[in-house]
């Protein structure tokens, strides 16, 4: 009888592997591909090193205006102004109250994980912004009230964007709802209110907000301006979510509806038990999408005179001792916004796949 | 039919603008703090420094009219506006004065509900060249190249001056202001055209400012004031009799180091001024030493003058038409008294 013993496995040849192999593989296949490499690392030759110089090597990273010497980017305007870049005019010795929110914030992001009892959960949800906004506007607890006119940097731009998609959620949804309702004044109300939203560009809410509103309010009656722009970023960003939210209703078969009929659920608890938790989850992309895109969309309130970190290069730059750095101010919030905005869409890569329940 | 009507009638009642009432000397003494309508940042008018202070000559107006009402300079609360909605906050009652730098233009002044209260710049559009050009007068900028920001109504009084003058000028068109000073920098057009005090501003931001320089002429007439509502005079006058308070006041010689000194004056119009003798205060509304707080607070019209976009600023705006009019300008104090 012949016996088998276990051949150990070969390693893989040399001309197999290692890093030249990797080149030959994958950058210099055949004379076309090699050719395209080499035009592309022509072209990354000509602009990273540039970039690279300006941003780091080359840059002025302290000291004062006069000692400017170096060609490249001159960090100190950032350094000077950037308690007006992140907070705008909220006063120094109050700071901490922002920062405060902000740690929160996460801690809730952080917890939310570990946190298990619905209704916890639901009680943080309340909670949150009652919380942050009494820390950020004050006058309550013996803290000093902040008027919301002295809000600014990134700051504004956080609170807009939170604002807006924290209120604009519930309200899309209930709008999906209406929308789909077999109650015709709900069904009209709620398709013209999405449609009406639609048709205008967000720029034209926002002017609406601030231009035209105020002339109709009768005397002593101050409506914050900031207020009457979160109520317009939130009535817009309810109509989109509305629809994302319908895709996603519409994407769930009809024998989940009638299973949950047949269970004998009524309408609320077949929605909120059943449809909702599928149709949400299929909609987190877009949610998302839509989430990333408002938080862009909130530097359009810098023409109504909020001061967004955006409109804070422009204003940083109208001082009269640091004028012309424009190009470090937008560089540095292009930065900002971009880490924003990418840690976002990470996150909802990481909410989706929690929820993946395929298999 | 009537009912109709009637239903109309109510529709437009409810769409006419609700001005705001006119009382507004003592609503801001009520409120303690003078609403002052400022820019989102224009260099030298209103801008903020790196403590997010606002500072400018624009500002200091309304520093000077809160000092004039309330006594206290710092009594200000800032509302930055954008163009479009600086009139509309005005009219609507959000702030009380509106001090951003707008061109008092007949239009503006007879059709929105609004009053312009005086000049507190003499603007108007100028040229930036380089210096290499070798010229010292816009009269010699036949066939220059200019870049011009297009549908502007600089490049139509751009046009207009140069037929006036039998020259011409090639264009460079841009759609941005950003854009069309770009296009100066890079050396594609031999000149720019702006407001002179935006000229200067540019200067600043070339990489060279030495390279580069503002012509004396001015082809355009943009005198920039504060505004105030329609309809209430006491308010309008005290408005307007800041402005010339801050102008007397440098005419006199009185400023913000010497103004407690000059309460002892012998000179008649000086005392008229501080409201040590007669009644100018009273008649306004105001306290008898409305525009010794003014002066004390933020000093007269060359001071803030100079300290914002004169010559103690990096802007160093040259007096020009912005001096009194005894030393050749067009600054003017009617007299109190």
């Amino acid at each position: 009888m012949a016996t088998y013993s276990i051949k150990e496995a070969k390693a893989a040849p040399s001309s197999s592997k290692g890093i030249f192999f990797w080149l030959k593989e994958n950058l210099f296949p055949d004379v076309k591909n090699s050719l395209l490499t080499l035009v592309g690392m022509y072209f990354v030759y000509l602009t990273i090193p540039p970039l690279l110089n300006w941003m780091i090597f080359d840059a002025t990273w302290s000291g004062t205006q006069a000692e400017i010497v170096k060609e490249g980017a001159r960090w100190i305007f950032i350094i000077e102004k950037f308690d007006q870049f992140m907070y705008g005019f909220y006063p120094e010795a109050l700071h901490w109250r922002p920062n405060l929110v902000l740690f929160i914030t996460f801690a809730f992001l952080a917890s939310f994980k570990l946190v298990s009892n619905l209704k916890v959960k639901i009680a943080f949800m309340l909670l949150y912004p009652v919380v942050c906004f009494l820390l950020i506007s004050g006058g309550w607890f013996g803290l000093e009230t902040v008027e919301t006119e002295k809000w600014g940097g990134l700051m504004l731009t956080l609170v807009v964007a939170a604002v807006g998609i924290i209120a604009s959620f519930p309200l899309g949804i209930v709008l999906a709802l209406g929308r789909q309702s077999d109650m015709p004044i709900v069904k009209t109300l709620c398709v013209g209110f999405i449609e009406f939203i639609r048709g205008v560009p967000l720029i034209t809410i926002l002017f609406m907000a601030s231009v035209v509103l105020p002339l109709f309010f009768s005397d002593g009656i101050d409506f914050d301006k900031l207020l009457r722009a979160l109520i317009g970023i939130t009535l817009f960003q309810a109509a989109y979510i509305a629809e994302v939210v319908r895709g996603g209703l519409q994407a769930i078969p009809k024998g989940q509806y009638e299973a949950a009929k047949s269970l004998g659920l009524g309408y609320w608890q077949g929605m909120i038990l059943i449809i909702l938790p599928q149709a949400l989850k299929i909609s987190i992309p877009n949610l998302v999408g839509s989430f990333i895109s408002l938080f862009k969309d909130t530097t359009l309130v810098l023409i109504i005179g909020l001061f967004d970190i955006l409109a804070m290069v422009t204003l940083t730059n109208s001082d009269t001792s640091w004028l012309g750095y424009e190009i470090e101010g937008y560089v540095f919030v292009t930065l900002i916004y971009w880490v924003i905005c990418f840690s976002m869409s990470q996150y909802s890569k990481a909410v989706e796949r929690k929820f993946n329940t395929e298999h | 039919m009537k009912l109709t009507k009637i239903a109309l009638l109510c529709g437009l009642a409810a769409l006419v603008p609700n001005l705001a009432n006119a009382d507004t000397l003592s609503e801001v003494i009520k409120k303690g703090t003078l609403n002052c309508g400022v820019s989102t940042g224009i260099p030298g008018f209103s801008a903020t420094d790196s403590k997010g202070v606002w500072k400018g000559i624009d500002v200091d107006f309304c520093r000077a009219v809160a000092s004039a009402v309330l006594g206290d300079g710092s009594k200000v609360k800032y509302i930055p506006l954008t163009a479009k909605e600086r009139f509309t906050a005005l009219q609507s009652g959000e702030i009380d004065v509106l001090a951003r730098s707008s061109t008092w233009t007949a239009t503006r002044d007879t059709s929105l509900g609004l009053n312009f209260a005086g000049v507190n710049y003499y603007d108007g559009q100028g040229f930036l060249i380089s210096k290499k050009l070798g010229v010292s007068s816009a009269k010699e900028l036949d066939g220059a190249t200019f870049c011009i920001q297009a549908g502007t109504t600089s490049e139509l009084n751009l046009t207009d001056y140069f037929k006036a003058n039998k020259m011409e000028y090639k264009a460079v068109t841009y759609d941005t202001s950003g854009q069309t000073i770009d296009g100066f920098k890079k050396g594609r057009c031999d000149a720019v055209t702006s407001d002179a005090s935006q000229l200067y501003g540019l200067k600043l931001k070339m990489d060279d400012p030495k390279s580069v320089m503002v012509l004396p002429e001015i082809i355009s007439k943009e005198p920039l004031g504060p505004v105030v509502r329609q309809g209430d005079d006491t308010w309008f006058n005290i408005v307007k009799w800041t402005m010339y308070a801050t102008l007397e006041a440098e005419e006199l010689g009185v400023n913000a180091a010497n103004v407690d000194k000059m309460l002892k004056s012998d000179n008649p119009s000086v005392k008229r001024l501080l409201g040590v003798s007669g009644k100018a205060g009273e008649n306004l509304g105001l306290n008898a030493d409305w525009a010794y707080q003014i002066v004390k607070n933020v000093g007269n019209y060359g001071e803030s003058f100079d300290k914002h976009v004169g010559k103690d600023s990096p802007l160093n705006i040259s007096r020009g038409l912005n001096n009194l009019w005894n030393n050749g300008g067009l600054m003017y104090s009617m007299p109190v008294r």
